[in-house]
């Protein structure tokens, strides 16, 4: 199996790493590999493929036509919407939490940290089901939003709220340990020099925290255009009204509509796949997670 | 001037205004409604409860979601590993785009990955065609939903193993076989130890997530009931019947497995930070 040349390359890696390597090793090596790119293969690239694949299978006429549906271009414009007030509000609020939980010493703070990473761990059926329960017709304020001719759920406010459950510590995670390394030194000194709060934060913390602020608004925005079982519930599912993108998808496929479903999923993975790219873009430009 | 700091004087403003504004958030948004969740089911007369939670079709569910998320689980500790080690220790053409890929499921909407995966694995899709003649049906199985629960977990082990490979001291290895021990006893008693925390942890993460995955699943599932329906379906399907109280009671019972898991990440991570200090 071995050539003379690998007989080399062994050699000169045997005199490189003492008792490190040998025929084993690289076999290793190659089989380490080999599994992982198997792996990634058929469970990551081939349905990436696949959606691309399926989506033009009848053509690029066809894929762009399937954009024509007013339906579809109705459920662009939802997530669109859903995305533009969902990430800005969790943004402030992720700024907000971190300016309070890495500036400032108080009891209880690891308890709100913990609270704050809890939707993480909770599932999607059951971040929709919760404002179900507050909103719906049976639910708390059902009777008292009836009488008062307001909607929540299975309409955008629903959606908004949902939404805003499973995307929460997107923006918060990353900025509260980034501020917490910072440290306040910068922050004191600019106050003691006589600068207002808003000043500080906008001149000296801001421009510390950025990429950390990308990296969290990005990450909640791809959740924010994708979310789908929180959703799901909540929206009632009434085509053209009520659909996001990803529910979109579902009610496009189960219409045996593959080009069409396929043709939204090929828009979502294009922004799941941007979002990657920023993202290893703020990773080099030195940004570390924690 | 406040005086909120431990030990000198914060001279930092916000403190009162970014505490109220972040606990008020937190009660609008995920307190209150998380709340209103187990009041309803608390509503609930405790035999009708149990009878709800406790029912065949209920407990089919769990076994399935519990089982699929486990076996899926234990395929990304092994799969994790072996991607995280040749991340780690190798280099090849491509690494740095393999690298950036392995958060493609955090990225990509799980409806996406839903019908995807269903795509490839149906008995005419590109992987499916040539697992059919060997007899094993991947989607509208559990195998199929394994399949899901494998890809949605897979970034968690190998983004919390990736750092603790890195913190295998190579030269402890070269130290071992330089006295004469062999690969397989330099893995067992060096590289495991030392990545063992991790691991679980990885491990706890990615169940975590595929107990109350919903999207990426119903799609490859076939959503049988008895079957293949997981649990977060059956709740689905208990809201569609406006059977509010048995919604939450299932709920409740999702919420549980939650918190169960969140308190068995955050012991895990306490017990790797102390084994790394003890052997520093």
């Amino acid at each position: 199996m071995a050539g003379p040349s690998s007989h080399t390359e062994i050699a000169a890696e045997l005199a490189t790493r003492p008792g490190h390597a040998s025929l084993g090793s690289a076999l290793v090596r190659w089989m380490m590999i080999t599994v992982s790119l198997v792996f990634l293969g058929a469970l990551l690239a081939a349905p990436l493929f696949a959606v691309f694949a399926t989506a033009l299978e009848k053509g690029w006429a066809a894929y762009f036509q399937s954009f024509a549906d007013p339906d579809t271009q109705a459920a662009i414009r939802l997530t669109l919407i859903t995305a533009a007030v969902v990430v800005p509000l969790n943004t402030v609020f992720g700024i907000t939490a971190a300016w309070c939980i890495a500036k400032f010493e108080f009891r209880g703070k690891s308890f709100l940290i913990t609270l704050i990473d809890l939707p993480l761990a909770v599932s999607p059926i059951v971040s929709g089901l919760i404002y179900v329960l507050l909103f719906g017709l049976n639910g708390w304020f059902g009777a008292w939003l009836q009488e008062n001719d307001i909607t929540i759920v299975y309409a955008l406010p629903g959606i908004i709220l949902a939404t805003m459950f499973v995307t929460f510590p997107y923006v918060a995670r990353e900025l509260i340990p980034l501020m917490q390394q910072l440290g306040n030194d910068e922050e004191e000194a600019a106050i003691t020099l006589g600068a207002g709060g808003w000043f500080t934060f906008f001149r000296v913390t801001l421009p510390k925290i950025r990429w950390g602020l990308v990296y969290g608004i990005i990450l909640c925005n791809a959740r924010a255009m994708g979310e789908f079982g929180a959703v799901s519930v909540v929206s009632g599912n009434i085509r053209g009204m009520t659909t996001t993108m990803p529910l979109h998808i579902e009610v496009l496929y189960n219409e045996y509509n593959f080009v069409g479903a396929f043709a939204v999923a090929s828009l979502l993975s294009m922004l799941a796949v941007v979002t990657l790219i920023i993202k290893t873009l703020v990773e080099r430009s030195g940004y570390r997670r924690r | 001037m406040k005086n909120v700091g431990r030990r000198e004087p914060n001279v930092i403003p916000g403190f009162g205004i970014t505490l109220g504004f972040t606990t008020f958030f937190l009660c609008a948004i995920v307190l209150i409604p998380l709340a209103a969740l187990v009041l309803k089911a608390g509503g609930m007369e405790w035999e009708r409860f149990v009878g709800v939670i406790t029912s065949d079709r209920a407990v089919a569910s769990y076994r399935l979601s519990f089982g699929a998320s486990l076996l899926a689980a234990c395929v990304n500790m092994v799969f994790g590993f072996a991607i995280a080690w040749t991340l780690v220790r190798y280099d090849f053409p491509g690494r740095k785009i393999i690298d950036a890929l392995i958060d493609m499921p955090f990225a990509l909407p799980t409806a996406v990955s839903g019908i995807a995966l269903t795509a490839v694995f149906a008995g005419n899709g590109w992987i499916g065609q040539y697992l059919e003649p060997l007899g094993i049906k991947v989607a509208y199985t559990w195998i199929g939903i394994t399949v899901a629960l494998t890809l949605i977990g897979m970034p968690f082990v190998v983004r919390t193993v990736q750092p603790a490979i890195q913190e295998v001291q190579r030269d402890l290895e070269d130290a071992a076989e330089t006295l004469g021990a062999g690969r397989f006893y330099v893995f067992l008693r060096i590289i495991i130890p030392t990545v063992l925390p991790a691991l679980l942890t990885g491990f706890t993460l990615a169940f975590a997530r595929a107990v109350g995955e919903y999207g990426s699943v119903i799609f490859i599932a076939g959503n049988m009931p008895k079957l293949t329906e997981i649990t977060p379906l059956l709740i689905y399907i208990r809201l569609e019947e406006f059977d509010y109280q048995g919604a939450a009671a299932l709920g409740v019972v999702m919420l549980s497995i939650s918190f169960a898991m969140l308190l068995a990440i955050n012991l895990l991570q306490v017990w790797g930070r102390k084994r790394m200090m003890v052997s520093r």
